[in-house]
Protein backbone atom coordinates (compact mmCIF):
# COMPACT_ATOMS: atom_id res chain seq x y z
CA UNK A 1 0.00 0.00 0.00
CA UNK A 2 2.68 2.45 1.12
CA UNK A 3 4.97 1.67 -1.84
CA UNK A 4 2.22 2.90 -4.23
CA UNK A 5 2.41 6.16 -5.36
CA UNK A 6 0.08 9.18 -4.24
CA UNK A 7 -2.15 9.48 -7.37
CA UNK A 8 -4.33 12.16 -6.11
CA UNK A 9 -2.19 14.82 -4.93
CA UNK A 10 -0.22 13.66 -8.17
CA UNK A 11 -3.10 14.69 -9.99
CA UNK A 12 -3.98 17.54 -8.03
CA UNK A 13 -0.65 18.63 -7.83
CA UNK A 14 0.21 22.06 -10.00
CA UNK A 15 3.36 20.33 -11.19
CA UNK A 16 2.30 17.08 -12.87
CA UNK A 17 -0.01 16.08 -15.29
CA UNK A 18 -2.27 19.10 -15.60
CA UNK A 19 0.77 21.21 -16.25
CA UNK A 20 1.84 18.57 -18.46
CA UNK A 21 -0.96 18.23 -20.83
CA UNK A 22 -1.48 22.29 -20.88
CA UNK A 23 2.51 22.35 -21.87
CA UNK A 24 1.55 19.77 -25.30
CA UNK A 25 -1.50 21.56 -25.48
CA UNK A 26 -1.58 20.90 -29.34
CA UNK A 27 -0.86 17.51 -28.26
CA UNK A 28 -4.02 16.94 -26.22
CA UNK A 29 -5.77 18.97 -28.82
CA UNK A 30 -5.16 16.49 -31.83
CA UNK A 31 -5.69 13.68 -29.24
CA UNK A 32 -9.22 15.48 -28.26
CA UNK A 33 -10.14 15.85 -32.15
CA UNK A 34 -9.41 12.63 -32.49
CA UNK A 35 -11.41 11.08 -30.02
CA UNK A 36 -13.97 13.61 -30.68
CA UNK A 37 -14.04 11.85 -34.37
CA UNK A 38 -13.88 8.70 -33.23
CA UNK A 39 -17.19 9.05 -30.59
CA UNK A 40 -18.93 10.49 -33.63
CA UNK A 41 -18.37 7.89 -36.00
CA UNK A 42 -19.85 5.61 -33.51
CA UNK A 43 -22.59 7.62 -33.16
CA UNK A 44 -23.05 7.64 -36.81
CA UNK A 45 -22.74 3.97 -37.00
CA UNK A 46 -24.57 2.71 -34.35
CA UNK A 47 -27.34 5.03 -33.97
CA UNK A 48 -28.24 6.93 -37.38
CA UNK A 49 -26.94 3.55 -39.12
CA UNK A 50 -24.67 5.93 -41.02
CA UNK A 51 -27.16 8.10 -42.49
CA UNK A 52 -25.64 11.51 -40.38
CA UNK A 53 -22.78 11.77 -41.66
CA UNK A 54 -19.64 11.09 -38.88
CA UNK A 55 -17.83 14.31 -39.90
CA UNK A 56 -21.24 16.37 -39.00
CA UNK A 57 -22.32 14.91 -35.97
CA UNK A 58 -18.26 15.82 -34.71
CA UNK A 59 -18.41 19.29 -35.80
CA UNK A 60 -22.10 19.45 -33.93
CA UNK A 61 -19.96 18.18 -31.06
CA UNK A 62 -17.43 20.68 -31.29
CA UNK A 63 -19.86 23.49 -31.76
CA UNK A 64 -21.47 22.10 -28.40
CA UNK A 65 -18.44 21.91 -26.45
CA UNK A 66 -17.55 25.18 -27.81
CA UNK A 67 -20.74 26.40 -26.06
CA UNK A 68 -19.97 24.88 -22.34
CA UNK A 69 -16.46 25.98 -22.90
CA UNK A 70 -17.62 29.94 -23.81
CA UNK A 71 -20.03 29.80 -20.61
CA UNK A 72 -17.17 28.18 -17.99
CA UNK A 73 -14.97 30.48 -19.23
CA UNK A 74 -16.70 33.90 -20.17
CA UNK A 75 -14.31 33.57 -23.19
CA UNK A 76 -14.74 34.63 -26.25
CA UNK A 77 -12.89 30.87 -27.95
CA UNK A 78 -14.94 28.18 -26.82
CA UNK A 79 -13.80 25.37 -25.50
CA UNK A 80 -10.16 26.56 -26.60
CA UNK A 81 -10.61 29.22 -23.88
CA UNK A 82 -10.06 25.38 -21.19
CA UNK A 83 -6.37 26.15 -20.38
CA UNK A 84 -5.95 22.44 -20.85
CA UNK A 85 -7.32 22.85 -24.48
CA UNK A 86 -5.57 25.74 -25.58
CA UNK A 87 -4.44 23.73 -28.00
CA UNK A 88 -7.49 23.61 -30.00
CA UNK A 89 -7.76 27.73 -30.75
CA UNK A 90 -4.18 26.64 -32.21
CA UNK A 91 -5.24 23.59 -34.30
CA UNK A 92 -8.90 25.38 -35.21
CA UNK A 93 -7.36 28.92 -36.03
CA UNK A 94 -6.83 30.28 -39.14
CA UNK A 95 -3.01 28.85 -39.64
CA UNK A 96 -3.65 25.16 -40.38
CA UNK A 97 -7.36 25.84 -41.16
CA UNK A 98 -6.25 27.97 -44.28
CA UNK A 99 -2.82 25.16 -45.20
CA UNK A 100 -5.56 22.42 -44.79
CA UNK A 101 -7.90 24.30 -47.09
CA UNK A 102 -5.47 25.49 -49.71
CA UNK A 103 -4.02 21.32 -49.63
CA UNK A 104 -7.35 19.82 -50.60
CA UNK A 105 -6.82 21.91 -54.20
CA UNK A 106 -4.05 19.18 -54.60
CA UNK A 107 -5.20 17.10 -57.15
CA UNK A 108 -8.08 19.62 -58.41
CA UNK A 109 -8.15 20.12 -62.04
CA UNK A 110 -7.85 24.00 -63.37
CA UNK A 111 -10.30 23.16 -65.91
CA UNK A 112 -13.08 22.50 -63.58
CA UNK A 113 -12.22 25.87 -62.09
CA UNK A 114 -11.34 27.78 -65.11
CA UNK A 115 -15.03 26.45 -66.91
CA UNK A 116 -17.15 27.87 -63.58
CA UNK A 117 -15.78 30.97 -63.17
CA UNK A 118 -18.07 32.83 -64.42
CA UNK A 119 -20.65 31.22 -62.10
CA UNK A 120 -18.13 31.84 -59.11
CA UNK A 121 -18.19 35.81 -59.89
CA UNK A 122 -21.97 36.19 -60.15
CA UNK A 123 -22.72 33.84 -56.96
CA UNK A 124 -20.27 35.92 -55.07
CA UNK A 125 -21.44 39.63 -55.93
CA UNK A 126 -25.08 38.07 -55.11
CA UNK A 127 -23.91 36.77 -51.98
CA UNK A 128 -22.70 39.44 -51.05
CA UNK A 129 -25.84 42.18 -52.05
CA UNK A 130 -28.55 39.46 -50.73
CA UNK A 131 -27.02 39.22 -47.32
CA UNK A 132 -26.52 42.83 -47.17
CA UNK A 133 -30.18 43.45 -48.42
CA UNK A 134 -31.50 40.63 -45.64
CA UNK A 135 -29.56 41.60 -42.78
CA UNK A 136 -30.71 45.35 -43.68
CA UNK A 137 -34.34 44.75 -44.34
CA UNK A 138 -34.51 42.79 -40.76
CA UNK A 139 -32.43 45.67 -38.76
CA UNK A 140 -35.30 48.21 -40.55
CA UNK A 141 -37.96 45.73 -39.08
CA UNK A 142 -36.67 45.76 -36.00
CA UNK A 143 -36.86 49.90 -35.50
CA UNK A 144 -33.32 50.43 -37.19
CA UNK A 145 -33.82 53.58 -39.06
CA UNK A 146 -30.14 55.00 -39.90
CA UNK A 147 -28.18 54.25 -42.75
CA UNK A 148 -25.29 53.41 -40.72
CA UNK A 149 -27.01 50.72 -38.50
CA UNK A 150 -29.10 49.09 -41.30
CA UNK A 151 -25.59 48.83 -43.27
CA UNK A 152 -23.50 47.42 -40.28
CA UNK A 153 -26.09 44.89 -39.40
CA UNK A 154 -26.65 44.06 -43.16
CA UNK A 155 -22.53 43.58 -43.32
CA UNK A 156 -23.05 41.36 -40.02
CA UNK A 157 -25.46 39.07 -42.40
CA UNK A 158 -23.00 38.80 -44.83
CA UNK A 159 -19.90 37.89 -42.15
CA UNK A 160 -19.00 38.16 -38.55
CA UNK A 161 -15.92 39.90 -40.26
CA UNK A 162 -17.22 42.32 -42.68
CA UNK A 163 -19.64 43.24 -39.91
CA UNK A 164 -17.33 45.09 -37.37
CA UNK A 165 -15.17 45.92 -40.48
CA UNK A 166 -17.96 47.79 -41.98
CA UNK A 167 -19.36 49.29 -38.70
CA UNK A 168 -16.06 50.54 -37.59
CA UNK A 169 -15.35 52.37 -40.73
CA UNK A 170 -18.80 53.76 -40.51
CA UNK A 171 -18.80 54.75 -37.17
CA UNK A 172 -21.73 52.91 -35.91
CA UNK A 173 -22.88 52.35 -32.35
CA UNK A 174 -20.85 49.67 -30.48
CA UNK A 175 -24.09 47.90 -29.42
CA UNK A 176 -24.78 47.81 -33.57
CA UNK A 177 -21.28 46.28 -34.04
CA UNK A 178 -21.91 43.55 -31.50
CA UNK A 179 -25.42 42.64 -33.19
CA UNK A 180 -23.45 42.41 -36.28
CA UNK A 181 -20.86 40.02 -35.01
CA UNK A 182 -23.54 37.92 -33.19
CA UNK A 183 -25.47 37.69 -36.22
CA UNK A 184 -22.87 36.42 -38.40
CA UNK A 185 -21.48 33.97 -35.89
CA UNK A 186 -25.39 32.73 -36.09
CA UNK A 187 -24.88 32.79 -40.18
CA UNK A 188 -21.83 30.40 -39.82
CA UNK A 189 -23.28 27.79 -37.04
CA UNK A 190 -26.19 27.39 -39.21
CA UNK A 191 -24.34 26.82 -42.36
CA UNK A 192 -21.99 24.30 -40.70
CA UNK A 193 -25.23 22.32 -39.45
CA UNK A 194 -27.73 22.89 -42.06
CA UNK A 195 -25.81 22.26 -45.03
CA UNK A 196 -25.65 18.51 -44.86
CA UNK A 197 -29.08 18.59 -44.28
CA UNK A 198 -30.44 20.42 -47.14
CA UNK A 199 -27.66 19.10 -50.08
CA UNK A 200 -29.51 17.18 -51.80
CA UNK A 201 -32.39 19.28 -51.99
CA UNK A 202 -30.53 22.22 -53.59
CA UNK A 203 -28.20 19.82 -55.67
CA UNK A 204 -25.49 20.52 -54.22
CA UNK A 205 -23.36 17.20 -54.89
CA UNK A 206 -21.18 18.53 -58.03
CA UNK A 207 -17.84 21.25 -57.90
CA UNK A 208 -20.27 23.96 -60.49
CA UNK A 209 -22.87 24.00 -57.24
CA UNK A 210 -20.16 23.86 -54.69
CA UNK A 211 -18.07 27.01 -55.89
CA UNK A 212 -21.58 28.55 -56.42
CA UNK A 213 -22.45 27.54 -53.17
CA UNK A 214 -19.53 29.10 -51.37
CA UNK A 215 -19.71 32.33 -53.41
CA UNK A 216 -23.25 32.38 -51.68
CA UNK A 217 -22.54 31.81 -48.30
CA UNK A 218 -19.79 33.35 -48.03
CA UNK A 219 -18.41 31.79 -44.62
CA UNK A 220 -15.30 30.26 -44.95
CA UNK A 221 -15.71 28.86 -41.53
CA UNK A 222 -19.38 28.00 -42.03
CA UNK A 223 -18.41 27.01 -45.80
CA UNK A 224 -15.91 24.17 -44.87
CA UNK A 225 -17.08 22.81 -42.08
CA UNK A 226 -20.81 22.47 -44.16
CA UNK A 227 -18.68 20.66 -46.99
CA UNK A 228 -16.87 18.82 -45.04
CA UNK A 229 -20.12 17.21 -43.44
CA UNK A 230 -21.36 16.56 -46.48
CA UNK A 231 -19.13 15.41 -49.13
CA UNK A 232 -15.43 16.03 -48.56
CA UNK A 233 -14.64 16.27 -52.25
CA UNK A 234 -16.57 19.68 -52.22
CA UNK A 235 -14.92 21.23 -50.33
CA UNK A 236 -11.87 22.98 -52.76
CA UNK A 237 -14.76 23.94 -54.82
CA UNK A 238 -16.53 26.04 -52.07
CA UNK A 239 -13.74 26.89 -49.92
CA UNK A 240 -12.06 28.77 -53.25
CA UNK A 241 -15.23 31.30 -53.67
CA UNK A 242 -15.92 31.87 -50.06
CA UNK A 243 -12.24 32.93 -49.54
CA UNK A 244 -12.56 36.11 -51.70
CA UNK A 245 -16.11 37.11 -50.00
CA UNK A 246 -14.67 38.55 -46.64
CA UNK A 247 -12.55 40.78 -48.62
CA UNK A 248 -14.81 42.29 -51.12
CA UNK A 249 -17.43 42.13 -48.05
CA UNK A 250 -14.76 44.76 -46.67
CA UNK A 251 -14.85 46.61 -49.76
CA UNK A 252 -18.48 47.17 -50.93
CA UNK A 253 -19.88 47.40 -47.40
CA UNK A 254 -18.60 50.94 -46.13
CA UNK A 255 -18.79 52.41 -50.02
CA UNK A 256 -21.05 51.21 -52.48
CA UNK A 257 -23.69 49.31 -50.36
CA UNK A 258 -24.10 52.53 -47.92
CA UNK A 259 -24.29 54.91 -50.42
CA UNK A 260 -27.24 52.33 -51.64
CA UNK A 261 -28.73 52.51 -47.77
CA UNK A 262 -28.15 55.67 -47.94
CA UNK A 263 -30.27 56.29 -50.72
CA UNK A 264 -33.17 54.46 -49.92
CA UNK A 265 -33.31 55.82 -45.95
CA UNK B 1 10.88 13.52 -49.27
CA UNK B 2 7.42 14.20 -47.80
CA UNK B 3 8.56 17.45 -46.62
CA UNK B 4 9.00 18.65 -50.16
CA UNK B 5 5.79 18.90 -50.57
CA UNK B 6 4.78 20.03 -47.55
CA UNK B 7 7.12 22.71 -47.95
CA UNK B 8 5.40 23.24 -51.82
CA UNK B 9 1.90 23.62 -49.69
CA UNK B 10 3.70 26.36 -47.74
CA UNK B 11 4.68 28.03 -50.23
CA UNK B 12 1.39 28.16 -52.06
CA UNK B 13 0.00 29.38 -48.95
CA UNK B 14 2.69 31.86 -48.27
CA UNK B 15 2.75 33.85 -51.82
CA UNK B 16 -1.24 33.55 -51.85
CA UNK B 17 -1.66 35.21 -48.50
CA UNK B 18 0.85 37.80 -49.68
CA UNK B 19 -0.93 38.98 -53.02
CA UNK B 20 -3.56 38.53 -51.13
CA UNK B 21 -2.37 41.14 -48.54
CA UNK B 22 -1.09 43.33 -51.65
CA UNK B 23 -4.57 43.01 -53.19
CA UNK B 24 -5.97 44.33 -49.75
CA UNK B 25 -4.08 47.35 -49.65
CA UNK B 26 -4.72 48.27 -53.25
CA UNK B 27 -8.12 48.08 -52.88
CA UNK B 28 -8.33 50.02 -49.26
CA UNK B 29 -9.51 47.18 -47.07
CA UNK B 30 -7.52 45.91 -44.51
CA UNK B 31 -8.29 42.36 -44.91
CA UNK B 32 -6.46 39.60 -47.22
CA UNK B 33 -8.78 39.63 -50.33
CA UNK B 34 -8.90 36.00 -51.33
CA UNK B 35 -5.20 34.87 -50.25
CA UNK B 36 -6.09 31.43 -49.82
CA UNK B 37 -7.95 30.78 -52.63
CA UNK B 38 -4.91 32.66 -55.11
CA UNK B 39 -2.56 29.72 -52.87
CA UNK B 40 -4.89 26.85 -53.99
CA UNK B 41 -4.62 28.09 -57.81
CA UNK B 42 -1.13 28.78 -57.48
CA UNK B 43 -0.90 25.02 -55.89
CA UNK B 44 -3.06 23.64 -58.85
CA UNK B 45 -0.84 25.20 -61.50
CA UNK B 46 2.37 24.04 -59.66
CA UNK B 47 1.72 20.45 -58.53
CA UNK B 48 0.19 20.05 -62.02
CA UNK B 49 3.38 21.56 -63.79
CA UNK B 50 5.69 19.28 -61.43
CA UNK B 51 3.49 15.94 -62.30
CA UNK B 52 3.67 16.62 -65.89
CA UNK B 53 7.92 16.85 -65.99
CA UNK B 54 8.03 13.88 -63.40
CA UNK B 55 8.67 15.49 -60.42
CA UNK B 56 6.04 14.88 -58.20
CA UNK B 57 7.03 12.18 -56.53
CA UNK B 58 5.08 9.83 -54.12
CA UNK B 59 7.01 11.02 -50.75
CA UNK B 60 6.38 14.92 -52.07
CA UNK B 61 2.59 14.17 -52.67
CA UNK B 62 1.76 12.48 -48.92
CA UNK B 63 3.52 15.51 -48.35
CA UNK B 64 0.54 17.39 -49.07
CA UNK B 65 -1.77 15.04 -49.05
CA UNK B 66 -1.26 14.67 -44.89
CA UNK B 67 -2.87 17.93 -44.37
CA UNK B 68 -5.61 17.62 -46.55
CA UNK B 69 -6.56 13.87 -45.00
CA UNK B 70 -6.18 16.55 -41.91
CA UNK B 71 -8.71 18.57 -43.19
CA UNK B 72 -11.84 17.62 -41.35
CA UNK B 73 -10.23 17.41 -37.21
CA UNK B 74 -8.97 20.95 -38.45
CA UNK B 75 -12.26 21.63 -39.27
CA UNK B 76 -13.96 20.38 -35.78
CA UNK B 77 -11.37 22.12 -33.76
CA UNK B 78 -12.29 24.99 -35.61
CA UNK B 79 -16.16 24.19 -34.58
CA UNK B 80 -14.86 23.79 -31.10
CA UNK B 81 -13.50 27.42 -30.94
CA UNK B 82 -16.41 29.41 -32.16
CA UNK B 83 -17.84 31.70 -29.99
CA UNK B 84 -21.31 30.10 -30.12
CA UNK B 85 -21.88 32.23 -26.84
CA UNK B 86 -22.32 34.91 -28.02
CA UNK B 87 -23.99 33.88 -31.16
CA UNK B 88 -26.81 32.39 -29.17
CA UNK B 89 -26.81 35.47 -26.65
CA UNK B 90 -27.32 37.99 -29.59
CA UNK B 91 -30.84 38.25 -29.55
CA UNK B 92 -33.63 38.22 -31.92
CA UNK B 93 -32.53 40.33 -34.09
CA UNK B 94 -28.92 38.05 -34.74
CA UNK B 95 -30.92 35.11 -34.73
CA UNK B 96 -33.36 36.44 -37.53
CA UNK B 97 -30.86 38.00 -39.87
CA UNK B 98 -28.76 34.89 -39.64
CA UNK B 99 -31.38 32.16 -40.28
CA UNK B 100 -33.49 34.57 -42.57
CA UNK B 101 -29.77 34.70 -44.70
CA UNK B 102 -29.12 31.40 -44.78
CA UNK B 103 -31.95 30.56 -46.23
CA UNK B 104 -32.40 33.20 -48.92
CA UNK B 105 -28.52 31.81 -50.07
CA UNK B 106 -29.00 28.39 -49.84
CA UNK B 107 -32.37 29.19 -52.06
CA UNK B 108 -30.34 30.67 -54.39
CA UNK B 109 -28.06 27.81 -55.01
CA UNK B 110 -30.27 25.77 -57.35
CA UNK B 111 -30.75 28.64 -58.94
CA UNK B 112 -27.86 30.41 -59.82
CA UNK B 113 -27.13 26.54 -60.81
CA UNK B 114 -29.32 26.19 -63.57
CA UNK B 115 -27.88 29.86 -65.00
CA UNK B 116 -25.28 29.18 -67.33
CA UNK B 117 -25.71 25.24 -67.48
CA UNK B 118 -26.65 23.89 -70.55
CA UNK B 119 -27.78 21.09 -69.71
CA UNK B 120 -31.41 21.29 -68.26
CA UNK B 121 -31.90 19.20 -65.17
CA UNK B 122 -35.56 17.77 -64.07
CA UNK B 123 -34.85 16.89 -60.89
CA UNK B 124 -34.65 20.44 -59.54
CA UNK B 125 -36.86 21.25 -57.03
CA UNK B 126 -37.99 23.80 -54.97
CA UNK B 127 -35.70 24.81 -52.57
CA UNK B 128 -35.91 23.67 -49.04
CA UNK B 129 -36.65 25.54 -45.71
CA UNK B 130 -36.33 21.82 -43.59
CA UNK B 131 -34.39 22.78 -40.84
Amino acid sequence: MNCLPDWQAMLLSKHSLVVLLEKNSLITALFMVGAILWVSSVISRKLTRGRIHASAIAIFMGLALAYLGGMMTGGEKGLADVPLLAGIGLLGGSMFRDLAIVATAFGVRLQEFIATGLSGIISLMLGIFVSFLIGGLVAYAFGYRDAESITTIGAGAATYIVGPVTGTALAASSEVIALSVAAGLVKSILVMILTPFVATRIGLDNPRSALIFGGLMGTTSGVAAGLAATDEKLVPYGAMTATFYTGLGCLLGPSLIFMIVQWFV
Amino acid sequence: MVIYGTALLAFCMLVGLVIGQLLGITLGVGKNVGGVGIAMLLLIVLSDWLRRRDRLPVPTQQGVLFWSSIYIPIVVAMAASQNVVKAASGGWLALVAGVATVLACLALVPVLSRIGSNAADPTDSPPGDKA
